[in-house]
């Protein structure tokens, strides 16, 4: 493989560390039952605030806790609003999503364009020496080694853990996970704001990671969008949201570089990455997957369900109350 | 297993009152009782699903205590719904594994094993891979019950659980509940409106009426006996005198009409209404009477067969085009299919009546106020819908009938009213001379304004031609499905 296609991936890599882990944050507070929908206003703050606290503190520690901080606070708002002020949960976040982005340019004023501290690389020994797959993967910085720990993390916790069980059921039929001794709203209130965390993290691998530094057009403003749309392609599956994340960076990346050489109207060419998204959404929900999936053996079937899953948990955006 | 002095009350209803009753080990105890007689509310309460306003439990001699269904369980007291409280995404083992306890890692395998072991017990046939959401009815509630098994449940409450499966299902049920209670020494309640279901499993039936305790017999019995008990000693009711003349034009027919849904199956309707006729519709909920209804009025669309309205052939047409005939439909479901909860009364008028672009807000506002005093509402015309009493609802869509229609089609028309209203409202309905088809839970009311009865059991239909020849308690047997 040529130098150029293997840098140009590892950066791909690096540029979507962020959607990944903001993705997988927004995966757990959906599996458990409720939407946020702040994902990119949380972002835009959990960036600007993070840089700022990196940069006064002159720690990427303090700023990433500060930012971790900054997207927990804004999940439990809508927790809090959606739980005990029975408030509709897609509302609450879209005011929020609005709100946060408007403070993060307010606030961040005396932030804009000044240099700051950034995570160091940090290439993992004999794993980086790996010919292409070393290099792409294996020479970032610990804020894209943790991505990949976050992605398989979650999927144990969903899967293989008892607890898994109940975060599940929790947003598929509450009424189910209570009879069977689930503290239903405390378990969203823990999931809500653990998710947001993760998207308050998510902000702080822009500013500190991606692209260190605060900046007044913002460059990741639409990211959290579009982590909503990769949350729904990836079928609430840890997995299938890494997969769809790297996907969609790559898809941008092709249609960036042909925008220099192809003479085609820019506007469409964007289009491009979500056409192709809907064309996949399609073909996953579709029956002649399911009738795959029966051929293969008993085992494999479930864990093969679990990935190309496309219905939403059933339970979401919905309010449980006993009886 | 004893229950004292059990009080239950939803706003006006007294659903459980003072119901008091011992159960004991080894034996199936049906639960029997007409629709709102109180059953599901005292079983909710064993299992944890509702407190009681008042009243003990005691199990084995003490007093005990619970808040949840979780609570009720680790009690040994395990309740499977109509719906089996399942989770349709998870897979057979999960729901099996999901609320036991355990560390937290999943022990797929033993968990495996254990569910293995038990549906070889009770040959129940469920692959641990297969998701729950692709399981027939009978298989969730066979899921349900090795479910609550393994967790060591000794009384198994069993809400209606022979709706939507087949006989064989239904025996294979069967046979596992009487070795659950003779082998295992299980207390089994099933709650249950069948005749036929509690006859042939049960040791012993308890009978619930209006949220009292009625009466407790020792099986054998005959269905008589309990027909007697669910619905009481009645006194035969007056009789209107029939306004229907003879040679009437038919206004609905339908013809070899065959009815299906999820879970019931009408297979052939041969059936004609006569202008100004009034027929009433018996039998328990879902027996067939809401999907003849429906089918009547249009809303549902027949498998097979035609539907006319006045002649004119409508099979297979939208609603609308049975209402521009004259065919109107109210639910019994007033505030899921029958009124617009935030809308206020004037607005109900205006949706109805008011046919141009622009509404006459002041038209509609007088028509209004007409209205509430016809209809006896107690209410004002800006007041919205769901700030109203049940009664007053039920008023106000009796009062957005149309004058002049054809037929009514009307599911439960006086539900929720007092003697006196319901009265009232059918003085209205039958001074509107439509033709009137509509159903109803309480067989006085069916006997006194039908000119024909026809009953509904299991998609089977019995037509009652002159309701002067049969007196509640036949009704009471046919509703129970013995139509001979």
């Amino acid at each position: 493989m040529s130098d150029a296609l293997v840098n140009s991936l590892n950066s791909i890599v690096a540029a979507t560390t962020p959607l990944v882990i903001a993705s997988i944050g927004e995966t757990i507070t959906e599996r458990a039952g409720v939407i946020n929908l702040s994902l990119n206003g949380s972002i835009l703050l959990a960036a600007m605030a993070g840089f700022a606290a990196a940069q006064t503190s002159n720690s990427v520690i303090i700023g990433i806790g500060v930012a971790a901080m900054i997207g927990a606070a804004v999940a439990l708002i809508i927790a809090f609003a959606a739980i005990e002020l029975r408030r509709d949960q897609v509302a609450i976040g879209f005011v929020l999503t609005i709100l946060t982005a408007d403070l993060a340019t307010f606030l961040g004023k005396p932030y804009v364009n000044i240099p700051g501290p950034r995570i160091p690389n940090m290439p993992i020994p004999l794993l980086s020496d790996i010919p292409v797959v070393g290099r792409i993967f294996f020479d970032h910085d610990l804020m894209v080694y943790f991505s990949f720990a976050l992605v398989l993390m979650s999927w144990y916790w969903m899967f293989h853990t008892r607890y898994g069980l109940a975060l599940r059921a929790v947003g598929e039929n509450p009424q189910a996970a209570f009879a069977r001794g689930t503290k239903v709203n405390y378990q969203r209130y823990i999931y809500t704001i653990i998710g947001g965390a993760l998207v308050g993290v998510a902000g702080a691998a822009y500013s500190l990671s991606v692209k260190a530094g605060w900046f007044a057009n913002a460059p990741m403003d639409g990211d959290g969008w579009i982590a909503l749309a990769i949350v729904i392609f990836g079928g609430w599956h840890p997995f299938r949201v890494i997969l769809g994340a790297y996907l969609f960076a790559a898809l941008r990346r092709i249609v960036a570089d042909l925008q220099s050489t192809v003479d085609f109207p820019l506007v469409l060419l964007n289009t491009l990455p979500w056409i192709l998204m809907i064309l996949t959404l399609m073909m996953v929900s579709s029956g002649t997957l399911e009738r795959l999936t029966r051929l293969l053996p008993a085992r494999l079937q479930r864990q093969f369900r679990n990935v190309l899953r496309s219905d939403p948990p059933a339970a979401i955006g919905t309010r449980f109350d006993k009886n | 297993m004893q229950l004292k002095n059990i009080h239950k009350r939803f706003g006006q209803v007294h659903a459980n009152n003072n119901i008091s009753v011992t159960f004991h080990p080894g034996r199936v105890i049906g639960i029997l009782g007409e629709n709102g007689a109180g059953k599901s509310t005292l079983m909710k309460i064993i299992a944890g699903y509702q407190p009681a306003d008042s009243g003990e439990i005691w199990l084995d001699g003490r007093p005990v205590n619970y808040h949840d269904p979780r609570d009720a369980i680790s009690h040994g007291i395990g309740m499977l719904q109509q719906d089996p409280l399942d989770i349709g995404a998870f897979s057979v083992l999960e729901n099996f594994v999901y609320g036991q306890s355990g560390g937290i890692l999943l022990n797929r395998k033993t968990s495996r094993q254990q569910l293995i072991a038990l549906c070889q017990q009770f040959n129940f046939e469920l692959d641990p891979d297969t998701p729950v959401s692709q399981l027939s009815i009978a298989q969730r509630q066979q899921l349900e019950i090795i479910r609550l098994l393994g967790l060591g449940v000794k009384v198994l409450i069993l809400d209606e659980p022979t709706t939507g499966i087949s006989a064989a299902q239904k025996e294979q049920l069967f046979n596992t509940l009487k070795r659950l209670a003779k082998e295992q020494n299980m207390t089994i309640l099933l709650v249950s409106h069948k005749l036929e279901d509690v006859l042939a499993l049960c040791d012993e039936v308890i009978v619930l009426r209006a949220g009292q305790l009625v009466g407790d017999m020792q099986m054998p019995t005959t269905k008589a006996a309990l027909v007697e008990l669910m619905f009481g000693a009645q006194i035969q009711p007056v009789k209107r005198e029939s306004r229907l003349q003879p040679n009437t034009p038919i206004v609905l027919d339908m013809q070899q009409v065959h009815l299906h849904d999820g879970r019931l199956d009408i297979p052939q309707i041969n059936f004609s209404l006569r202008a100004g006729e009034v027929i009433g519709l018996a039998g328990l909920d879902g027996s067939g009477q809401a999907l003849f209804m429906r089918a009547c009025a249009g809303l549902i669309k027949p498998h097979a067969g035609r539907v006319f309205v006045k002649g004119q052939d409508l099979t297979g047409q939208s609603y609308h085009q049975f209402n521009r005939s004259g065919v109107i439909f109210a639910a019994s479901g007033r505030l899921e299919e029958g009124l617009i909860a935030d809308m206020t009364l004037t607005e109900h008028i205006a949706l109805m009546y008011e046919q141009n672009t622009w509404i006459n807000w002041r038209r509609a506002h007088q028509f209004t106020q007409r209205q509430i005093e016809r209809f006896n509402v107690r209410g004002k015309p800006d007041d919205p819908i769901q700030a109203l009493s049940g009664g007053n609802q039920q008023r106000v869509l009796m009062g957005l009938l149309p004058e002049n229609a054809t037929a009514l089609i009307l599911e439960q028309p006086t539900r929720g009213l007092d003697v006196d209203s319901a009265r009232w409202i059918w003085d209205q309905l039958l001074t509107k001379n439509s033709a009137i088809i509509y159903s109803s839970a309480d067989l006085d009311e069916i006997m006194t304004y039908s000119d024909r009865i026809i009953v509904f059991y299991a998609g089977r239909m019995k037509v009652i031609d002159d309701p002067h020849q049969v007196t509640v308690s036949d009704l009471g047997h046919y509703i129970g499905g013995d139509f001979s």
